[in-house]
């Protein structure tokens, strides 16, 4: 049944070249930008840096704002069909995952170009998307019920990424954050993401623990909220759309 | 089966900004609740044909919306056995964008059919709405009747125990009309059972035997459908003198 409803969304979605361009543009932009008008001489294969932030925060960006005005959108489908509701946000996420997996190609074409070797820590990388889809998911939930009583939602959640594209670690590596701001960072999952996945892809060094544990607790408890809150508001959904 | 079920709705439902929610807690006002369904109370058997008859705005969709389960009732119970497939207004739930067959495919799915009953059922769907090639077109491309009768053949293949039907048989031609009528009749003839709602009295006379009449979402009447159309036909008869005079 996920998978019907996957359909969907898959049809009215960008293709895979669209899919491609944009990060693609933005690791050109920001390489240029970082390594001919600031030249930072410490960070080796910057296109590939860049590009392990760029994919979690446009996948982490699309999947929220899509989540969350999902309910709204499939308005339809809530009046008239009694398919249980929490399909709807968590589908809308799991669609998403399709440009995930082409960017994630994107990722590793690359760094193995730009002379990364695969190593054995790539293992840890389904756990830390698995995470994240699991965050995201908790967000499309709680914000897909909110943005079915306020409206406005979608516009706070779309200046949300636009102020969260300078507060994740994408054009600047985490070492150069002072350290009073580091345990916030960690907080972040989406921070924590990149980092992870810097240490995996780049270093070739396991994700830091307790990283990775509040990036577990964070997801989990986030899903969990959202799923709450969802519950609660869902009865409502019928006479407010 | 319906235990005293009432249905209220907030009134300026639609107003959902910030600002407005802002002004609203700021004056204070408790927001006023229509009354779409009041005290309402009725049990439908197994293998019973019911029509729901009423001026618009009675409350009648809103009984077939609770009687799917779609939303919930403020007070009472709603109580209702078997898989139930509704036929509420048109094309419902049909994605524009996609195609007639993959609409057929996440509808049937929608409806809880597992994907082998799907695929053994697809071609039953096709062949009832006759609506030829144009099952691989987008369904935004569709005319109103062809999309009621896209929706009108899943929803009788799904083979639901409990079908709801909301004045959606108007818009198809004669041809099909008859056959959806043929399909109904089939359909009850096999037990199941039917709550339809129709502005049409030959309709409804001609599918159902029971009747309940809503006005401004109280129950006015319950009984055998003639009776039922009777005082119905009068009442209405009587207001629309009313209001030409």
């Amino acid at each position: 049944m996920l998978k019907d409803f996957r359909i969907r969304y898959r049809n009215m979605s960008l293709g895979v070249l669209w899919s491609l361009l944009n990060p693609l543009v933005m690791m050109g932009v920001l390489t240029f930008v970082f390594t001919r008008i600031f030249p930072n001489p410490n960070i080796p294969h910057f296109a590939g840096f860049v590009l392990c932030g760029i994919v979690p925060f446009n996948f982490f960006t699309v999947s929220w704002v899509t989540g969350t005005t999902s309910i709204v959108d499939n308005a339809g489908l809530i009046k008239r069909v009694p398919v249980p509701r929490e399909i709807v946000p968590i589908t809308s996420v799991l669609s998403n995952c399709v440009h995930l997996l082409v960017q994630m190609g994107l990722l590793f074409s690359v760094l193995l170009i730009s002379g990364v070797s695969v190593n054995r820590q790539w293992l840890w990388l389904p756990l830390v998307w698995a995470m994240q889809i699991v965050f995201v998911c908790g967000l499309a939930l709680f914000f897909s019920a909110v943005n079915v009583f306020i409206r406005d939602t979608r516009y706070l959640v779309e200046s949300a990424c636009t102020v969260l594209f300078w507060l994740v670690p994408i054009m600047y590596p985490f070492e150069w954050i002072p350290k009073k701001y580091i345990p916030l960072y960690e907080l972040n999952p989406v921070a924590a993401q990149v980092m992870s996945l810097r240490r995996i892809l780049l270093a070739g060094e396991s994700p830091v623990g307790s990283t990775l544990a509040k990036l577990a607790g964070v997801s989990v408890g986030v899903f969990l909220f959202g799923l709450l809150v969802f519950r609660r508001l869902k009865p409502m959904f019928y006479e407010r759309i | 089966m319906f235990q005293s079920v009432g249905k209220s709705f907030a009134r300026h439902a639609g107003q959902m900004l910030i600002r407005e929610r802002v002004m609203h807690l700021l004056r204070h006002k408790r927001s006023e609740r229509f009354h779409a369904l009041r005290e309402i109370s009725f049990a439908i058997g197994h293998g019973e044909s019911v029509a729901v008859v009423g001026h618009n705005g009675a409350g009648k969709s809103t009984l077939l919306a609770l009687a799917t389960g779609l939303c919930e009732p403020d007070s009472g119970r709603v109580m209702v056995h078997g898989r139930a497939a509704a036929l509420l207004e048109l094309g419902s739930g049909f994605h524009p964008d996609l195609t007639g067959a993959e609409n057929v495919r996440i509808n049937a799915a929608l409806m809880g059919l597992s994907r082998r009953e799907v695929r053994r059922k697809f071609d039953e769907v096709v062949a009832f709405a006759e609506i030829g090639d144009f099952i691989d077109e987008p369904v935004r491309t569709y005319s109103t009747g062809m999309m009621m009768r896209l929706a009108f053949s899943v929803a009788v293949t799904v083979d639901p125990d409990i079908l709801l039907i909301d004045e959606v048989l108007g818009v198809g031609d004669l041809a099909f009309y008859a056959k959806c009528q043929e399909r109904i009749l089939h359909f009850r003839d096999s037990g199941k059972t039917i709550l339809c709602v129709s502005h049409s009295t030959a309709t409804a006379m001609s599918i159902c035997d029971r009747a309940l009449w809503l006005d401004h979402g109280r129950l006015m009447a319950d009984g055998p459908i003639a009776r039922v159309m009777d005082s119905y036909t009068a009442a209405m008869t009587a207001h629309a003198e009313y209001s030409t005079r």
